[in-house]
């Protein structure tokens, strides 16, 4: 009897606390979508449900002439795709490299890879900037693709590592003793192999650029060029709640794909950053 | 045996010395192919980079002469590289000297040396490797490796607003940077506040989103909890959202005159609007709020791993022995999850560090402070963006990176030191 009164004490107080974290995740949510379809351009005197809702702000966005938030989104896309393909390929082949040659400089070229990683790379912020202005590279999309891949490669590279080591290395020999070479037996049997953590390396390299807002803010100036970190952030800080609902729909637009694309692939994620958190 | 090797050692230090000059001492081991590649190499890389080597080591030293002829952060890129061609010369010249060297000491040992093919194929084996790493090598070097020479390389000059090519020559002022920002009562002052704000973030709120993410995730890993699947989702949300749209969400959400959490959340209860935007105070209260809400689900799904993984038996062999349910969370639960995820959340503390983003985005780092030159909730690395693109301090800028850099190396190596793969290369 007192067991089960226990039991009812303990899930009671249970669903509680769960409710309240809920509520408090939720909330902003709520607020955020109901900001969207709110009339008018500011928030004075508005409701988290809207009375007379509207569509007119995503109408906006989606006009070339008013706003340039598609072309956002299409710079942001664009960044994206283009890091992911070059830093799964660039870290595919360097993470085979270590884990499979012995030659010349591998141990110190693991060790220079375990310290770079341990430093953002925006921390080069000021040498970052200079540089670009420099080499004129500033406010262009390459010098953030370069900068997103160079920045991706020495934590995943130990990642792959780690998979590849995983990979037992008699498929290499007896791959050797038929009479393949070097490139054939990465590309043909190895390669394959090693799908999972590709996945997941692509995974990141797609997010980290999508999430940036620093590298983008201190490259990118004009407004056409904008990734959508850097030009949702412009909209608010332009002037502050005059333009906020447009703002809303925008970052409405952005979670619910992202979200969706993440909640999907979540299990990956999460099985490469232990992967990469107890293994290196 | 023994007599043998050290009568006839000529070989390999007759051949050391040769190569002096590339070529020769291959030529003296007659491996003739060799010998022209080293030669021409060196000669090829003696024309090619002479006039860059000239002007990039007499650029680096002096930073410029003469304006308007001189550019001191051109010639201290050519400097730099300069110095990393030097680098690659000097190791293909010590390459010489070591084949030589090796060479001359299988004669010594009467051992034949490898013929043309052989060396080809050698040079396939050992070159594949190489191959493989140099798009990456070379891509690291440009984007990540010459910022960071360039940053160190900054830091010790006084390249500012006011001595800023092409107007004005830059010039080396030795360690006066970190002088200053020890000794100028104003650059003093905003370090120690802003490094003691920072210090405090990344402690605070990293210790609450833990400890937000530990406790929901035990909490929802109760057998007879319903709809668990669904609180999951849920709960994972904040890190499914893209950050940077939270933050500007939040950072309307705290507005002073239309935000949600004044005008209806506060005003609900009866209690009286908060500056969350003009108070440092309530500015960072604000932030360790919201850094709480982002930070707690990554936490959560990382534990929820864990204990999914704890094998029952261990539970109810406490029960048996008649443990309450704090003693089990404290002797089985909380050890196992701080085992398993220990390199993730100290990566959370580095990550906090110099979580730029929340700061920036909330608030620019404001409000500012009188006497200052940073905001009020500015930490070292927004101040360091701040002090770029604002107010063009790029030599104090950069020292202040090396003193994060130093900060975040020592901690991350502490950590390394402690993890299995590591170990495994025997790295460290």
């Amino acid at each position: 009897m007192n067991m089960k009164k226990q039991k009812i004490i303990r899930l009671t107080l249970s669903y509680i606390a769960i409710f309240i974290a809920l509520g408090i995740v939720i909330y902003p949510v709520l607020w955020i979508v109901g900001s969207s379809f709110n009339p008018g351009n500011s928030l004075s005197g508005s409701t988290i449900i809207p009375k007379n809702a509207t569509l007119a702000h995503y109408k906006e966005l989606f006009d070339l002439e008013q706003s340039n938030y598609l072309k956002w989104y299409w710079n942001t896309l664009k960044i994206c795709t283009i890091t992911m393909v070059l830093s799964v390929t660039m870290i595919a082949l360097m993470g085979y490299t270590f884990s499979r040659y012995r030659f010349v400089g591998r141990k110190n070229g693991l060790m220079t890879f375990l310290i770079l990683q341990m430093i953002p790379n925006f921390a080069a912020l000021i040498a970052i900037y200079v540089l670009a202005v420099q080499t004129g590279l500033i406010d262009t999309h390459l010098a953030l693709i370069l900068l997103y891949t160079g920045g991706l490669l020495p934590m995943n590279t130990w990642l792959a590592k780690g998979y590849f080591d995983t990979i037992p290395k008699e498929l290499d020999e007896s791959a050797r003793i038929d009479g393949a070479g070097h490139f054939r037996i990465f590309w043909q049997i190895i390669l394959p192999l090693a799908k999972p953590i590709l996945a997941v390396i692509a995974l990141f390299s797609f997010i980290t650029p999508f999430a940036d807002f620093i590298l983008a803010k201190v490259i990118l100036r004009s407004e056409e060029k904008y990734t959508l970190a850097v030009g949702l952030y412009n909209l608010v800080a332009k002037q502050f709640g005059a333009e906020f609902t447009k703002f809303a729909a925008g970052a409405v637009l952005i979670a619910i794909p992202i979200s969706l694309l993440f909640l999907s692939l979540q299990r990956y994620l999460i099985s490469g950053l232990t992967a990469g958190g107890t293994k290196g | 045996m023994n007599n043998m090797t050290t009568t006839s050692s000529t070989h390999r230090k007759r051949a050391l010395f040769l190569s002096l000059i590339p070529g020769l001492g291959q030529l003296y081991n007659r491996q003739y192919m060799k010998a022209i590649a080293f030669f021409i190499l060196t000669v090829s890389f003696i024309i090619a980079f002479k006039d860059l080597l000239n002007m990039g080591l007499w650029g680096i030293v002096t930073l410029g002469e003469k304006l308007p002829r001189d550019h001191s952060i051109f010639l201290m890129v050519e400097g730099i590289i300069a110095i990393l061609v030097l680098v690659i010369g000097l190791t293909v010249y010590a390459l010489n000297l070591y084949d030589a060297h090796v060479n001359g000491k299988k004669r010594d040992m009467g051992l034949r040396l490898h013929s043309i093919r052989e060396q080809y194929r050698n040079v396939v084996d050992t070159g594949f490797p190489y191959l493989m790493l140099s798009p990456g090598v070379f891509l690291l070097i440009f984007v990540v490796i010459f910022p960071i020479l360039f940053v160190i390389l900054l830091a010790f000059t006084n390249y500012d607003l006011y001595h800023s090519p092409p107007a004005k020559l830059v010039d080396w002022v030795g360690i006066q940077n970190f002088i200053d920002i020890f000794r100028l009562d104003i650059w003093r002052r905003t370090f120690i506040s802003v490094l003691s704000w920072t210090i405090i973030w990344t402690f605070v709120a990293t210790t609450i989103q833990i400890a937000i993410g530990i406790f929901l995730a035990v909490l929802l890993n109760q057998k007879d909890l319903k709809f668990k699947k669904v609180f999951r989702t849920i709960l994972i949300l904040p890190w499914a959202i893209p950050a940077f749209v939270s933050i500007l969400v939040f950072a309307g959400m705290f507005n002073e005159t239309f935000g949600a959490i004044n005008n209806d959340l506060l005003a609900a209860v009866g209690i009286d609007p908060i500056p969350w935007l003009t108070s440092p105070f309530w500015a960072k209260v604000a932030l360790i709020l919201i850094q709480s809400w982002l930070g707690f689900p990554f936490i959560f799904a990382m534990v929820t791993g864990v204990l999914q993984s704890i094998p029952d038996e261990q539970y109810e062999a406490a029960t048996v022995d008649g443990a309450t349910m704090l003693q089990k969370f404290r002797t089985i639960t909380l050890p196992m999850i701080l085992y398993a995820i220990a390199p993730i959340l100290i990566t959370q503390y580095t990550f906090n560090f110099n979580n730029f983003n929340v700061i920036f985005l909330f608030n620019g780092g404001g409000p500012p402070m009188p006497g200052q030159t940073a905001g009020s909730t500015d930490i070292l690395i927004s101040w360091i963006y701040s002090l770029t693109l604002e107010s063009k301090q790029y030599a104090k800028a950069a020292a202040v990176t090396m003193v994060l850099s130093v900060i975040v190396i020592s901690v991350a190596l502490w950590q390394f030191r402690r993890t299995k793969s590591f170990k495994e290369e025997d790295i460290i």
